[in-house]
């Protein structure tokens, strides 16, 4: 049986951390990295005889997540309780949604300009909204084995998406993730960072294999631990094949197996078994008597949908259309993120071209923020300072090759353009002058005409470089223009 | 003077009219609970020091005619009370201090009332009789060879031996009112979220309310008054207003209609209180009550739907207490540990296997199991359809009449240790008590007569949501031509000659 006979079938379950100011429940802070146990209080410690009561706002991000993931918003919403025993789960249970969630089905566009594979909608079953668990901490300096527990996270508000399993490739599952985070960033509801574990995502995979003339479905792995957009790549892609071998070995379908859990370890670059056959785990989900249920009016819904950004696909076709970029520019732009893009669109207004602007963007801007390791936030040069600079090049004030002298001083100084201009001491040269030039040029070099006349059109290419040498304001495409002039004339 | 057999109403006139000081009644009832609580058992924690400490400084301060000012108030145990031990009568919670004040609490100490103590109660407030209490016993002052009911024993006897005038207990299915009826008191069980549940240790979160225990109605009306009141901590809690209790207390009955469900009268009730109630029938027909024969045909399946969704909710609501963050913590020996087991596991099951009584550990596993899956269908969402009608049933019945009369429970006070053995007898003894908190209606218990061997006899009111003042105005009616509720009883204190 050959390699290319089946297909990886992945569905992803991720959740993002909603950037309250405070937890689901109580009043507790949610800033990452305060000592342990500081933000807690008798409710999230689940200390007897305490009560939650739900934080609006987090309703309103969720709302706010759903409708941009095209979710239908349930207008009748409630909260149960998943029961299990974990120190780090102080009530004995989670207050999450079972039946109920807040988002119902929806769907997220994934496109890839370099065509890799073909656009699609991965489409999701639910995103319902839950509460953290806390963080165990294994004490290993002590040389014991204690366990201590931090519930500084226990209580944070959490918004589980799941998808359909309609990813096929490592790359897929890369774009939905990427196109997932770009949306909530650019939504302002969470910051997505997956080092704190504001995002987090579990993979579930399996395989269809064409099997004579049936396609049968290997069991499915949940996959845990992915840390990184790359892990689950790479994941996705050591599973599929450690799964192919083991079917090969095996030969146990998706009926015949149970579901196995698996986790992604990034040292080592592979999977390995976490448990063995899935506990028929009992949750024991029913409805929190403590909570009232959540009802969600027409009039809630469009208050929260009229304060939404823009969104990343919405805005790509926008720059495409307005600026008249292509759909790789677009999407280079607005994959970095809201200020870079809503930077871009100052310079590119100021400049008059999007397309040169996006070229600055990408190569000027882009290529220091990658070297220096910094956001656009931090970038030295303002917007307005970098669109003067691409107004004068797209005005043939300058030519590429001085735009770039400019930058690199806009980078160091504080000055405007025009003073870098004038210290550099470019100035629009007359054109009476260039003609001087040219015909000095073209009498000191006869052959280059005699190649010209001769249909080599590209012997002039020394002449314009010996003209910015005579003078280092010269615009190349002036030169050539007036060279031609000369020798046709 | 002695103050214990005043009123709580006189109290507060005659505290207010500087008649006497908040120090002297705070003396009068901490020597009733020096005298006689050795043998009642009705306080788990009782700070006679403490009382009179503040009962001095109030004397002395410009809040001594705040509302319940000087007032002495027992607290059941599973009522948060800041900085202090909130056991829950269970070895789990034994050395438990709470972080905080239930928002009940903190209004009693708005009102200034002076706290005595905290009250025994059955462990969790789960049991009919006290007698799952983890640390003593609590006896019935009427006949210390019988139970005070339960769960909120200590509170219905405190009362009902005047070591307080009022006290504070928690009603899920019937445990305010049926140890009331027992001890000889009233006892209210306010409308679901009438009182802030948020400081109430939870048992069953859908039924618990925080109830009311005391002689006469006018002290119940009193106290009320500084309970009540939408709480922004408590999702579930009325966002209805409070009334003045007090104000229309005495309003006539003439006109009003009250319902007997012919369900109530059968084979199971003793004769004796079923001759209280034609008795209390007729009281209250010459204060101009119309009475009504109805049919509550689902009344037969409250008792099983009640301890289906209470055990339900119970087994979510003790699972914090697993030894890993607070309260009891229990492991192994070295010795006697099973090296396959799991060290966290290991260190639940004994934490949960000794901190918890028999009865505590029944309902959880009751509600455990009612709850799994492929038995959730028969059983936890068959109760819930089933509350759903017993809802309906009532709201039917109170288009047809104002209130409900029957009995509180089916016999008086029996003996200790004579239902321990058989649960599900125990169980049946709450048939008329949880309606109301399945349904989710207020319901008052009071003293309306006594058996042959001399134990009390209570009868029950039933209202729709938000009812107190009638059920108050009805129980203050019926208490103005009878003597039952001024009734005491006879103690021995422990260590006098008998």
């Amino acid at each position: 049986m050959k390699k290319d006979t089946y297909q990886m079938i992945v569905g992803l379950e991720v959740h993002v951390q909603l950037q309250t100011e405070s937890k689901l429940f109580c009043g507790c802070r949610t800033t990452f990295g305060s000592s342990p146990n500081t933000q807690t209080c008798p409710i999230c410690t689940g200390m007897p005889g305490t009560l939650p009561v739900l934080n609006r706002k987090a309703l309103e991000l969720s709302i706010k997540t759903g409708l941009a993931m095209n979710c239908e918003i349930s207008r009748f919403s409630k909260w149960d309780r998943k029961n299990y025993f974990y120190p780090d789960l102080p009530k004995g249970y989670q207050i999450s949604q079972f039946d109920l969630p807040i988002c119902g089905p929806g769907w997220i566009a994934i496109s890839d300009p370099k065509e890799r594979f073909a656009s699609k909608n991965i489409r999701l079953i639910r995103a319902h909204l839950e509460e953290d668990a806390g963080k165990s901490v294994h004490d290993e300096v002590a040389g014991s084995a204690d366990t201590r527990i931090d519930l500084n996270r226990t209580g944070t508000p959490l918004l589980e998406i799941v998808s359909e399993p309609d990813i096929r490739s490592p790359l897929e599952a890369r774009a939905y993730l990427t196109e997932l985070k770009l949306m909530l960033e650019y939504l302002g509801v969470s910051d997505c960072n997956m080092q704190e574990g504001s995002l987090r995502v579990d993979a579930n995979v399996n395989l269809h294999i064409e099997d004579e003339d049936s396609t049968v479905a290997t069991p499915i792995v949940e996959i845990k631990n992915l840390n990184s957009f790359r892990a689950v790549e790479r994941a996705l892609e050591f599973e599929s094949d450690r799964q192919w071998q083991q079917w090969q070995r095996e030969g146990i379908t998706l009926e015949q197996g149970a579901k196995t859990t698996r986790g992604w370890n990034d040292a080592e670059q592979k999977t390995t078994i976490q448990r063995e056959k899935e506990d028929s785990a009992d949750y024991r989900y029913f409805p929190d008597p403590d909570l009232v249920p959540v009802t969600i009016s027409e009039e809630q819904v469009n208050t929260i949908r009229s304060s939404m950004n823009e969104l990343p696909a919405a805005l790509r076709n926008r720059l495409c259309k307005k600026h008249g970029l292509s759909d790789y520019d677009a999407e280079v732009i607005v994959n970095q993120g809201r200020e870079f893009a809503e930077y871009f669109q100052s310079v590119a207004d100021l400049s008059g071209s999007g397309k040169l602007a996006a070229n600055w963007m990408q190569q000027g801007v882009l290529g220091y923020l990658k070297e220096k390791e910094l956001a656009i936030s931090s970038f030295p040069v303002s917007a307005t300072r970098l669109g003067t600079l691409v107004r004068k090049i797209q005005d043939g004030e300058l030519d590429n090759s001085r735009g770039k002298d400019v930058f690199e001083k806009l980078l160091q100084t504080d000055l405007e353009v025009e003073a870098i201009m004038k210290e550099l001491g470019i100035e629009a040269v007359d054109d009476s002058a260039l003609e001087a030039i040219c015909q000095d040029l073209l009498a000191a070099n006869p052959q280059v005409v005699e190649a010209y006349r001769g249909g080599k059109p590209q012997a002039i290419g020394p002449l314009i470089g010996q003209a910015k040498k005579k003078n280092p304001n010269a615009n190349p495409g002036k030169v050539r223009e007036i060279l031609i002039g000369l020798i046709d004339g | 003077m002695n103050h214990i057999q005043q009123s709580a109403f006189d109290l507060v006139a005659g505290l207010k009219a500087g008649q006497f000081s908040a120090e002297e009644v705070a003396d009068s009832f901490v020597r009733q609970i020096e005298r006689h609580d050795t043998a009642i058992g009705s306080f788990l924690r009782f700070d006679g020091q403490q009382a009179l400490q503040q009962s001095r400084t109030l004397d002395g301060s410009e809040n001594k005619r705040d509302g319940l000012a000087g007032i002495p108030i027992a607290i059941k145990d599973v009522i948060c009370v800041r900085d202090q031990v909130t056991s829950c009568s269970s070895r789990m919670l034994e050395s438990f201090l709470s972080p905080y004040d239930a928002t009940v609490v903190e209004k009693l100490r708005q009102s200034k009332a002076v706290m005595l103590g905290k009250t025994n109660m059955d462990e969790f407030a789960m049991g009919s009789s006290t007698e799952n209490s983890a640390f003593q016993p609590t006896r019935n002052p009427w006949n210390p060879s019988h139970v005070p009911g339960g769960s909120s024993g200590g509170a219905a006897t405190c009362v009902a031996a005047r070591m307080a005038p009022l006290s504070l207990g928690s009603d899920t299915g019937g445990s305010v009112r049926q140890p009331a009826a027992f001890c000889g008191v009233t006892g209210l069980k306010p409308t679901y979220g009438r009182i802030s549940r948020y400081g109430l240790v939870a048992f069953a979160s859908s039924l618990d309310q925080i109830g009311i225990l005391a002689h006469d109605a006018r002290d119940t009306a009193l106290l009320l008054n500084h309970c009540v009141g939408h709480d922004p901590r408590d999702s579930t809690s009325a966002s209805v207003a409070g009334e003045d209790y007090l104000a229309g207390l005495g309003n006539s009955l003439e006109g009003l209609k009250i319902g007997l469900p012919r369900e109530y009268f059968n084979e199971g009730l003793n004769p004796e209180i079923s001759a209280s109630l034609d008795q209390a029938r007729a009281t209250f027909e010459q204060r101009g009550v119309q009475f009504v024969e109805i049919s509550l045909p689902m009344t037969s399946y409250g008792v099983a739907t009640y301890y289906l969704v209470a055990s339900c909710e119970a087994s979510g609501n003790l699972a914090r207490y697993d030894g890993a963050h607070y309260g009891l913590r229990k492991t192994l020996p070295a010795e006697n540990r099973d090296r396959s087991e799991n060290e966290l596991l290991r260190m639940y099951r004994q934490t949960r296997s000794q901190g918890f009584g028999p009865e505590v550990k029944r309902r959880i596993m009751l509600g455990t199991y009612a709850l799994s899956s492929g038995y959730y269908d028969a059983y936890y969402l068959k109760a819930l359809k089933s509350r759903r009608l017993i809802q309906d049933e009532l709201k039917q019945a109170f288009q047809q009449v104002d209130l409900i009369l029957g009995p509180t429970t089916p016999t008086p006070a029996y003996k200790t240790g004579e239902k321990s053995a058989n649960p599900l007898d125990m169980y049946l003894g709450d048939i008329y008590t949880v309606i109301a908190n399945l349904a989710g209606i207020p319901a008052i218990s009071f003293p309306a007569g006594f058996s042959a061997e001399g134990l009390p006899i209570g009868l029950q009111l039933q209202g729709p949501a938000f009812s107190e003042s009638r059920l108050l105005q009805a129980t203050h009616a019926f208490q103005s031509q009878t003597d039952w509720h001024q009734q005491d009883p006879q103690m021995t204190p422990a260590g006098d000659p008998s």
